[in-house]
């Protein structure tokens, strides 16, 4: 096992951890949906008590998830966060407001009131998945950085990732793509959301508002991700060349990716199936309660194989349009070789941790959520 | 290529800051109040007793809202070091990374999931697989403090690691160098040991209130007994812990103990001040000005503590930016160390390796690329001093961190005799009203006491980000001032308000009391 080996393999725990992260946002779908599917107060307090279970899971993923970006390519980290300033910022405000609101909604003393902690709710849902969403897709269309690492010993400017855009990362919505992304990941968190309420809540009225709210919500998902996707497949991508790792557009380069990894490219299209599936289930059928799973599923499939399609087949998976030569891959950004080896050591617990998450989410969720448990239960959100 | 803007890097630095010490306002509650109520359930577990129920569900509930806001502190911290410190980031990332990444896999999600089960799970689970979640919790909580701290300790002693002239970063050599490093574990067990001290305080201070108030007597008996054991355990190990801190900080940080104790001028056998008022006509180190205005002072007490020898030289400011001194060893023979003049000079010597480095492998000079690998790889070590232009820029702000250092001593052995005092007393303070209202204030003076340390460490080790190795102002992410400042006052406000909302919340909770837990 070389270098090389440790470094696909990270990537693909990153790209494990985004998918894991992608489909737990139907916490935050679901947030955005508490006015929508909750018509009173004590529906609204099934929504967020359902929701509360989950939420700090989502937040421990995306926490990894920065940790792991940090511990195995830390030259993304540096030059992503340190240069597109303003997109992570104000997605972390996002999320700062999320991690009280849940806890102290309806506690006695809150003087900002529950609908001050809701709102909070839904700016987390909406920016934090729209910020997401564009900041990931500045993977596929490109960031305005550059790298030279002899600035080091440059004494008057010693930094080594500069971003040339003033506007620190926002230009990036001016790019329709990742605004075409930011969206998707939205609605598609919703329709995750919407499949979560009627797995865990028993209540006809959540359930029925919901199957509706699925079929609403995954139309807009496809009509903004497939112009997504078609485009990106086809349009120009940022490969590699082997030899000399110079960067390179190439016409087609993510559709040929897929085609050249064909394990990669069948997990995307029975990804894509799983969760067009899950949607049929949880919008047109009368009585399965099982349409996250199946969605859940593909959609954990599909952004796994999205973000490996990028990582792998000499792909740079964060590039540069202001310097291609300064295009990060995961040979190029990685920690080195002692360090990965360390790290994966670790990852050897991730089936452990997995093994009893899944164990305390069973135990959690056995009895679903109803009105009878909102008024008997002390201890709730 | 332009020129960085200093001030981008005080504004970083504040940034930093800010956001660390509104982390700090819960993290130690989270490691405290988690083991006292987890001590309240096992007392539940195994007698049946329903009071202990109660018990463990009230500070639960004080618990979980404190625990919410270390959340909301964190994500910040794990984010900023990329956002505001990426060449940081980049230059250490090989070894400062690995522990963010080990935190999150094996401490924040077993913290995450067994919290749920522990808050909801009262009717879902049995009693001790509930018992175990709220072990679990705690657990999980302390083992995300090691890892943090872990990498806060690296920062102070980067060991375990060699600059990579050709990747032009610092990469690890032995992660069980990094982990047991002798600086990583005084300081893990005595932040989370004197965090201890703010669980019991608060624990004590809140029954004080029901005792004054002549409600929850039995329960404010309880609470007050465990929490004074756990505190009594917590200042003593802290205590010792501190010691062996200060003795690291010796060894390693000369200049952090010589601004911990006002030090300009050691000398063999040099006093410890036990409590001193610092000159503020004192301008530049090497002034003829006396650094106090008045001191008490303990003979031989800095040699012994900082080099376990009465006599041994303790070099103060001007010894080590100008002096020739003697080092102490562990065995007691003295040396000749390196002077600054020297580390300033062979760093910028590395700097100059690197950069002939590089001309050399693009011209692929062989020889000339050996000759320059081999001068690097002798002065990296002190790769940071070929950023700094001044000696003084070598001087952290001695007053801060003399100040911390002393108010975070005095007032832990002020923990120590009031724990020992409540201890002592037992049910008699039920009628002794200014004790009680002691028990109330010291929940603000173990936050004080508890912060003191933090700002001793942090402002201690200036200017350096990592140790040697990187000074602050080589550290930061190029971000126009004007972005900082609009974060900054973003993070400020949100947190102003959360402030106000836990504090509400929880004096919500107190006044309600725990009477009123089913």
């Amino acid at each position: 096992m070389d270098y090389a080996f440790f470094q696909a393999y990270w990537w693909f725990l990153v790209s494990l951890l985004g998918s894991l992260l992608v489909f737990l946002f139907f916490v935050q779908g679901g947030q955005t949906l508490l006015y929508t599917i909750g018509k009173t107060e004590q529906e609204r307090t099934m929504l967020v008590n359902s929701l509360g279970r989950k939420w700090d899971l989502t937040f421990t993923t995306l926490v990894t998830f920065g940790g792991a970006a940090f511990a195995s390519f830390p030259l993304f980290y540096a030059t992503s966060f340190g240069g597109a300033y303003w997109p992570w910022m104000l997605l972390l405000v996002c999320f700062v407001l999320q991690a009280v609101s849940y806890e102290w909604r309806t506690k006695g003393g809150n003087i900002f009131g529950h609908k001050t902690f809701e709102a909070f709710l839904f700016i987390n849902g909406f920016g934090g998945l729209v910020l997401f969403g564009i900041a990931v897709g500045t993977f596929f269309t490109g960031s305005n950085f550059s790298v030279d690492k002899g600035d080091l010993t440059q004494l008057s400017m010693p930094v080594i990732s500069m971003w040339h855009s003033p506007w620190h990362g926002l230009e990036a919505v001016m790019n329709l793509r990742n605004l075409l992304l930011g969206f998707s990941i939205f609605f598609l968190a919703r329709v995750l959301g919407s499949l979560y309420f009627i797995n865990n809540i028993a209540d006809d009225l959540i359930v029925s508002r919901s199957r509706k709210q699925v079929l609403r919500d995954a139309i807009s998902f496809l009509v903004l991700f497939l112009p997504f996707l078609v485009w990106t497949l086809f349009s120009q991508g940022f490969a590699v060349q082997p030899d000399s790792g110079i960067v390179f557009l190439e016409k087609g380069k993510y559709f040929f990716n897929f085609i050249q990894m064909p394990l990669v490219g069948l997990f995307f299209l029975i990804g894509v199936v799983l969760l067009l599936y899950g949607i049929f289930l949880g919008a047109f059928s009368k009585t399965s309660t099982k349409g996250i799973w199946f969605a859940g599923i593909g959609t954990v499939l599909a952004v796994l194989t999205l973000l490996l399609n990028i990582g792998y087949n000499h792909t740079s998976f964060y590039p540069s349009v202001f310097d291609l030569q300064s295009s990060l891959t995961i040979y190029n950004s990685s920690s080195s070789f002692f360090t990965l080896k360390v790290m994966s050591v670790v990852s050897l617990l991730i089936p452990f941790v997995l093994a009893y998450i899944v164990y305390v989410w069973r135990v959690m969720d056995k009895k679903k959520i109803d009105k009878a448990e909102m008024n008997e239960e002390n201890e709730k959100y | 290529m332009g020129t960085l803007d200093l001030s981008i890097i005080d504004w970083s630095r504040a940034q930093f800051a800010v956001t660390a010490l509104y982390h700090w306002l819960s993290v130690p509650l989270t490691l405290s109040l988690g083991f006292i109520m987890a001590v309240m359930e096992t007392l539940y577990y195994r007698t049946g007793n329903e009071e202990w129920k109660r018990m463990t569900k009230f500070w639960m509930r004080l618990f979980a809202a404190n625990f919410v806001l270390g959340i909301a502190g964190g994500i910040i911290l794990e984010f900023q070091f990329g956002t505001n410190w990426s060449n940081y980031s980049w230059l250490v990332g090989d070894i400062f990374g690995a522990p963010l990444a080990i935190e999150g896999i094996m401490a924040f999600f077993l913290e995450s999931a067994f919290f749920i089960v522990m808050v909801f799970g009262w009717n879902k689970t049995s009693k001790g697989f509930h018992l175990a979640s709220t072990w679990l919790t705690w657990f999980g909580a302390t083992l995300s403090a090691l890892w943090i701290l872990v990498a806060n300790a690296w920062m102070q002693y980067p060991t375990g690691t060699f600059f990579n002239i050709d990747t032009v970063r610092n990469e690890m050599t032995s992660f069980s160098s990094v982990l047991f490093s002798p600086v990583a574990m005084s300081k893990f067990f005595h932040t989370v040991t004197s965090s201890w001290i703010v669980g019991s305080a608060f624990v004590i201070g809140v029954s004080s209130w029901y005792l004054l108030k002549k409600r929850n007597i039995e329960f404010s008996h309880k609470s007050i007994l465990i929490a004074s054991i756990f505190g009594l355990a917590g200042i003593l190990l802290t205590i010792f812990t501190g010691d062996s801190s200060s003795y690291q900080v010796a060894q390693k940080q000369p200049m952090k103990l010589a601004a911990m104790e006002g030090l300009y001028h050691g000398k063999n056998g040099t006093s410890l001040v036990a409590f001193g008022v610092l000159n503020p006509k004192k301008k530049m180190y090497n002034d003829s000005t006396s650094p106090f205005l008045f001191k008490i002072s303990i003979p031989h007490g800095l040699s012994l503590l900082a080099y376990r020898h009465c006599n041994a030289f303790v070099p103060g400011i001007q010894d080590l930016l100008d002096g020739n001194y003697l080092l102490t060893l562990e065995n007691g023979e003295q040396v000749k160390p390196l002077t600054t003049d020297a580390k300033l000079t062979f760093g910028r010597m590395s700097h100059q390796a690197m950069i002939d480095y590089r001309l050399a492998k693009k011209d692929k000079n062989d020889s000339l690329m050996a000759v320059n690998k081999a001068i690097f790889e002798a002065t990296s070590s002190y790769f940071g001093y070929g950023y700094v232009k001044e000696k003084t820029q070598l001087i952290p702000n001695v007053s801060l961190t003399f100040y911390s250092f002393h108010f975070m001593v005095i007032f832990g052995f002020f923990f120590l005799l009031f724990f020992l005092l409540l201890l002592y007393l037992r049910r008699k303070i039920q009628n002794m009203k200014w004790l009680l209202w002691l028990g109330i204030f010291s929940i603000p003076l173990a936050y004080l006491t508890s912060f003191s340390g933090w700002i001793v460490a942090e402002v201690g080790r200036q200017p350096w980000a990592i140790q040697d190795l990187l000074p602050t102002f080589a550290a930061v992410s190029n971000i126009p001032v004007p972005s900082i400042k609009t974060t900054l006052t973003i993070f400020v406000l949100i947190y102003t308000v959360f402030f106000i909302a836990i504090v509400g919340v929880i004096t919500h909770e107190i006044r309600k009391g725990p009477e009123n837990i089913k």
